[in-house]
């Protein structure tokens, strides 16, 4: 048996980092915690990727743990991305007044990482479950922060009421697995699904609905819009990224290796799916006033482009869903984390709020710019390439007309995407007072705009390092 | 290794436009100092490059520079110009020129405008130069953005929301079918030579079946024509051109809807020629109905930008003819106008725009005397308006006549038809000169007019010698634009 402890090596540093951090915290005052807190959690994140790159990446692919978990290269590339998230997240956390000076916070956000690193790595149903149990409960937690916000627990109640129920119907599909294959590992159930019958479609069909509420993919979608507008700003950040990020790895891992005689099958479902995102989370995006709401129904048509490339369901497919995740990661990161600069400085998230915010501070104005065009697929920054690796995937595999439904959202995304950056750029606040008025950032916030902002851009133009990363994690697949 | 001069000119505006947003918003003269800099140092580079390839026509490209970008997909950074492509380079460093010289006196975030406006300036370049398909999307894109920031920002106050949306959703519509079906090409090639690349060079050696070539060709050509303004696909340029501002309206008419035939050219005719012969039929027609409905519409106008707007739909018209004629005559005549109505193109924008900040009007009637005033601009407007109605000894002539031959060969009934628009864009020229310049200036703006800026004069002359340069020694440019043209007509024989 392979008891190889490399293969958890960055959750177990997680892990140390969590319980330094709540036996550390009594210890300060509180006019340091804030600060303190944030560092420690910020450069403790930084240094568990430095350590494990330098130290943990794996050599050759294999089963770990007596199977739990597979130590190879689609787990890790996604485990660095999660931590990365994590890690300028919580720059996000120090520069908001309700979690700042809460070691919990913090705490909550290394163990729902720990979560998310699991679920790219197991490989048994019942590790799978646990991992996204893990990964949900704190996030639920984080969502409700804010307990004098009603919109906040609303957030994290609606939140934990899908994530139940979605869940329970998911682990009904798990059960199913099991009845009909005598296995939790998925590895071995390569040959248990060969036909398709009645029965083992609807099973394909339980899976996604608890792997579609995790990535927010239509119809399970609905409580996107409201958590990411009332969770507090930096939280809905990371759940729009790590969380979805973490939800494609696990979906990509169990259809490709667990169900590979459905591929037809399932590719068509997804296919379907990623359809109806891209078209109902751009057009309902069209018609939101306030800008969160609109990022949560932008991420919905996002989760529609990113499946597009698993629909492929090749080698080129896996890896242009991982590189569309890295860019989506780099890109929603610095979109919300701009949005929690400027709510704290304004008090409003209304798109309405954002006139004259380029005269009120150039800079923020121009990451507002690369985010959204980002976002919206232009180059050089990385949502362009990004879409392009995930439309040619599906068009190496035929799917021509998925292409075509593909290409036609991006038209509409573009639109309200230039929207916002009308009221960023052109419109005026009443009295035209917008010097008197400027936008405070705190060093945190800079510090990780920048990062994230760059990424963008570096992702967009330097294609190689990161198509590198995404080729290592499809070869785990195949 | 040679001296990478092509990418030097590519990334200069980009660099410029990076250090620009680096620089305080106070800084308004450093940064127009700076822009100006960079766009005399990148007119001289192009201005090199143009008789480099000058003094050397050949039908290959030259100065070629290939760089591995993400190798397993094939995808290069690999520039090279030809006989084609160095005129437009030439004239892209021209147009950035005046423009920043005009642009002068803006004094709403001057930072912004010039980095935007560099960064198109950038995404131009990279189109002309672009030899891998991949890179030719990824600049083309770059230049198609900041368009929407420029003329939504600083552009006219009654159109810009509408006509800045309008021109970036036909222009995206457009280039994302095109990028379709350059996805499909791509594949296409993999699957009959096993090779992933996106060099169009490779791309032009595929042979793809001509029942490939006759699903395609349509989705690419128009996807890029769209930006040349090609008919049903026009009605966004004259709300582009009349909502931007000077500069921009410079960039836009002037060699931006060069960059939609350009690009028409070199993916949709040279990757698939068999394609071009197949649909050459319908693309002669589409831009027949470009040249007289054109002129018609100019005619009509009352806003000296529309006409102008829409004259710029009539001579982009005449480009796609002469390209869609697929013979010697036509595509020299149409590689010739490009360069031609860019210059002049932009020479009108920048006359209308002085005489629109004195006025504040550009309705026709409201006009009146202005070449008392505006010596400069009226004789620089007058002698863009004989390039443009094709007076011989003007650039407009050299270009048009090729045209013309080249058509008749075609369709004789066709040339006498597509000359109408002469007469036509002789009238509605001439009303223009006449009302706006000449007659009795209305009372209220008796006073009001002041002179132009001694920049302003360098830039008007500036067009208005290469102008009358072309027209009078057209061998400056007619026989290395001939040699490119024998590369796509050697393209056209062989398949």
């Amino acid at each position: 048996m392979n008891f190889n402890l490399m293969a958890v090596f960055p959750e177990l540093l997680l892990l140390a980092l969590a319980v330094v951090i709540l036996v550390v915290d009594p210890f300060w005052k509180d006019s340091n915690r804030k600060n303190n807190l944030g560092w420690l959690a910020t450069l403790g994140l930084f240094g568990v990727i430095l350590a494990s790159l330098l130290f943990a990446a794996p050599a050759q692919d294999q089963l770990a743990l007596g199977g739990m978990v597979r130590y190879d290269g689609l787990g890790f590339v996604f485990k660095m991305l999660f931590i990365f998230t994590a890690a300028v997240s919580s720059l996000f956390f120090m520069d908001s007044e309700k979690l700042a000076n809460r070691a919990e916070a913090y705490v909550l956000l290394i163990a729902a990482t720990i979560g998310m690193n699991f679920m790219a790595s197991s490989t048994d149903l019942v590790m799978i479950y646990l991992a996204i149990e893990t990964t949900s409960i704190p996030m639920y937690v984080l969502s409700g922060f804010m307990l004098d916000d009603k919109r906040s627990t609303e957030a994290g109640f609606k939140y934990l009421l899908f994530g139940a129920f979605t869940s329970a119907i998911f682990l009904y599909g798990l059960s199913l697995v099991y009845g009909f294959s005598g296995t939790t590992q998925i590895s071995d159930m390569r040959g248990f699904f060969g036909t398709f019958n009645p029965v083992s479609g609807g099973l394909l069909f339980l899976l996604i609905v608890g792997l579609g509420f995790k990535i927010s993919l239509v119809p399970f979608h609905f409580w996107a819009p409201d958590t990411y507008e009332g969770a507090p700003t930096p939280v809905a950040g990371f759940l729009s990224t790590a969380s979805k990020a973490a939800g494609f790895a696990l979906l990509m891992r169990l259809f490709v290796m667990a169900f590979p005689q459905m591929a037809e099958h399932w590719q068509m479902l997804l296919a379907v799916m990623a359809t109806l995102s891209m078209t109902l989370g751009n057009l309902v995006a069209l018609a939101q006033t306030n800008i969160k709401r609109l990022l949560a129904y932008s991420s919905i048509a996002h989760a529609g482009y990113a499946l597009v490339g698993l629909v492929a369901n090749s080698k080129f497919g896996i890896e242009s869903v991982v590189y569309y995740l890295i860019a989506y990661v780099a890109t929603n990161l610095a979109a919300f984390g701009i949005i929690a600069v400027f709510q704290k400085s304004t008090g409003s998230d209304e798109i309405r709020a954002f006139d004259g915010m380029s005269r009120r501070s150039p800079y923020l104005g121009l990451a507002m710019l690369a985010a959204f065009l980002s976002l919206s697929g232009m180059p050089p920054f990385g949502g362009f390439i990004a879409k392009v690796l995930v439309f040619a995937a599906a068009m190496e595999a035929g799917w021509t007309w998925l292409v075509i439904v593909g290409v036609l959202n991006s038209i509409v995304g573009v639109y309200y995407y230039l929207t916002v950056l009308k009221y960023v750029y052109l419109y005026r606040m009443e009295g035209e007072v917008e010097e008197g008025h400027p936008i405070h950032s705190s060093r945190p916030a800079v510090i990780a705009l920048s990062i994230a902002s760059l990424g963008v851009i570096v992702v967009g133009v330097i294609f190689s390092p990161w198509f590198g990363m995404a080729t290592r994690a499809a070869a785990s697949l195949f | 290794m040679q001296f990478p001069i092509i990418s030097i000119i590519v990334f200069t505006p980009l660099v410029a436009a990076v250090i620009m947003l680096m620089m305080s918003k106070e800084a308004k003269t450093e940064v127009r100092v700076l822009a100006l800099a960079a766009a005399v140092f990148d007119l001289i580079l192009s201005g090199w490059l143009y008789f480099q390839v000058y003094a050397n026509p050949t039908t290959a490209y030259q100065f070629i520079e290939k760089v591995a970008w993400l190798p397993i997909l094939g995808i290069s950074y690999h520039v090279g110009v030809d006989g084609i492509s160095a005129p437009m380079v030439l004239l892209t460093g021209i147009v950035m020129f005046t423009g920043v010289l005009i642009s002068w006196g803006v004094d709403d975030r001057p930072r912004e405008f010039f980095a935007f406006l560099f960064l198109l300036a950038g995404g131009v370049f990279g189109v002309f130069v672009s030899l891998d398909l991949f890179m030719l999307f990824f600049f083309y894109e770059i230049a198609v953005f900041p368009m929407y920031l420029l003329i939504a920002i600083w552009g006219w106050k009654v159109t810009r929301e509408y006509a800045a949306m309008k021109l970036t959703l036909y222009l995206f519509i457009g280039s994302v079918f095109a990028l379709v079906g350059a996805l499909a090409m791509y594949y296409a090639n993999y699957q009959m030579h096993g090779v992933l690349t996106f060099d169009m060079l490779e791309l032009e050696k595929a042979g793809f079946s001509s029942a490939f070539q006759y699903i395609w060709f349509m989705p690419v050509f128009m996807g890029f024509a769209v930006l040349g303004g090609i008919f049903p696909f026009h009605n966004w340029s004259p709300d582009g051109h009349v909502a931007a501002p000077t500069a921009v309206s410079m960039f836009h008419a002037g060699v931006l809807m060069k960059l939609g035939a350009f690009a028409a050219l070199r993916v949709g005719i040279m990757l698939l020629p068999e394609g071009a012969k197949q649909w050459g039929w319908l693309i002669f027609g589409f831009a027949m109905v470009n040249v007289v409905y054109g002129a018609f519409i100019a005619m009509i106008q009352t806003d000296m930008k529309y006409v102008i707007g829409f004259s710029s739909v009539s001579h982009m018209g005449l480009v796609s003819l002469g390209f869609a004629t697929l013979n010697r005559e036509g595509m020299i005549g149409a590689s010739l106008q490009m360069f031609s109505h860019g210059v002049m193109t932009a020479l009108f924008f920048a006359a209308v725009g002085m005489v629109y900040d004195r006025a504040h009007t550009r309705q026709i009637p409201e006009l009146g005397g202005m070449s008392k005033p505006l010596p400069w601009v009226a004789v620089a407007f007058i002698i863009g308006s004989l390039v443009s109605m094709g007076m011989p000894g003007f650039s407009g002539f050299v270009a048009e006549f090729p045209i013309f031959m080249g058509v008749w060969q075609v369709s004789s009934i066709a040339a006498i038809v597509a000359s109408i628009s002469i007469v036509i864009t002789a009238a509605y020229v001439l009303l223009v000169v006449r009302k706006a310049f000449f007659g009795d200036m209305p009372e209220h703006l008796e006073g009001h007019i002041t002179p132009i800026r001694p920049l302003d004069k360098v830039a008007l002359v500036t067009l208005c010698l290469l102008m009358i340069t072309l027209g009078t020694l057209p061998g400056v440019m007619v026989p290395m634009v001939s040699q490119g043209v024998e590369n796509v007509l050697r393209i056209l024989g062989g398949a």
